[in-house]
């Protein structure tokens, strides 16, 4: 390969395609690391200017519950990050209505604003991504 | 008898089998994230209202707060404990089982 075509390889590599990247979480937080770690991963991921969204799913939608409290636990709360994604352009993020109603819960309920889907939405969501992680 | 639940009823079934097989007039306790099972509204809550008649039924208040979930929305008849009450319930109680 000539120095030139090197170049080119790795310009083209530098440009970079924008993915769209969907981390679907469906745990309640501090039962399990699962939330937590999918929000370092969400928080890593912003570097790459990717186009991500966020679904919360089944006990998922635990995670975004306004007024948690950890201090009697002794573990870190980690729910005000949620509303801090938008300073890293994350702004995508989606609850599962049928999930909500399960628990009886409602928008009111969030610490974020979110866009509330049926399932027929969900899947379409799904379908149009090109890399799913799941939590 | 006390019963100690700590999975989401939504998530494992160890609740709805803890409740299938608890005497009347046991002690049920939830923490971690059964504390979900002890708020009004959702689809687990008649069968823990039920419950509460039947047994006596507490949630383990450190972790409700740390989940966000509010003190007025708990089911009528489930009562909170703190940690020191948890260990009252075990000192209080013949033997212990655990619905991991």
């Amino acid at each position: 390969m000539t120095d030139e075509a090197m170049m080119d390889d790795e310009m083209d590599g530098e440009e970079g395609v924008i993915k769209k990247f969907l981390y679907v979480n469906r745990k309640a937080p501090y039962g399990t690391i699962y939330a937590l770690e999918s929000l370092e991963v969400v928080l890593i991921a912003t570097a790459f200017d990717q186009d991500v969204s966020l679904v919360f799913i089944d006990d998922g939608v635990y995670q975004l519950i306004k007024g948690q409290n950890t201090e009697g636990i002794g573990v870190k709360n980690f729910s005000p990050t949620y509303r801090a994604l938008e300073m890293y352009d994350v702004e995508k993020l989606y609850v599962s209505k049928d999930s909500m109603a399960e628990r009886g819960l409602t928008e009111d309920d969030l610490i974020v604003p979110v866009e509330v889907l049926d399932n027929d939405q969900m899947k379409t969501l799904m379908e149009e991504q090109d890399v799913i992680l799941s939590f | 008898m006390l019963h100690i639940v700590n999975k989401s009823p939504f998530e494992r079934n160890s609740l709805e089998t803890c409740l299938s097989l608890a005497m009347d007039n046991s002690t049920i306790l939830l923490i971690e994230d059964a504390v979900y099972a002890a708020m009004q509204g959702g689809k687990f809550s008649d069968k823990m209202a039920s419950a509460a008649e039947q047994c006596s039924v507490y949630v383990l208040a450190p972790d409700l707060q740390a989940r966000g979930m509010p003190d007025e929305k708990i089911i009528s008849g489930i009562k909170t404990v703190d940690y020191s009450g948890f260990v009252d319930l075990v000192a209080d109680n013949k033997n212990v089982q655990s619905w991991l």
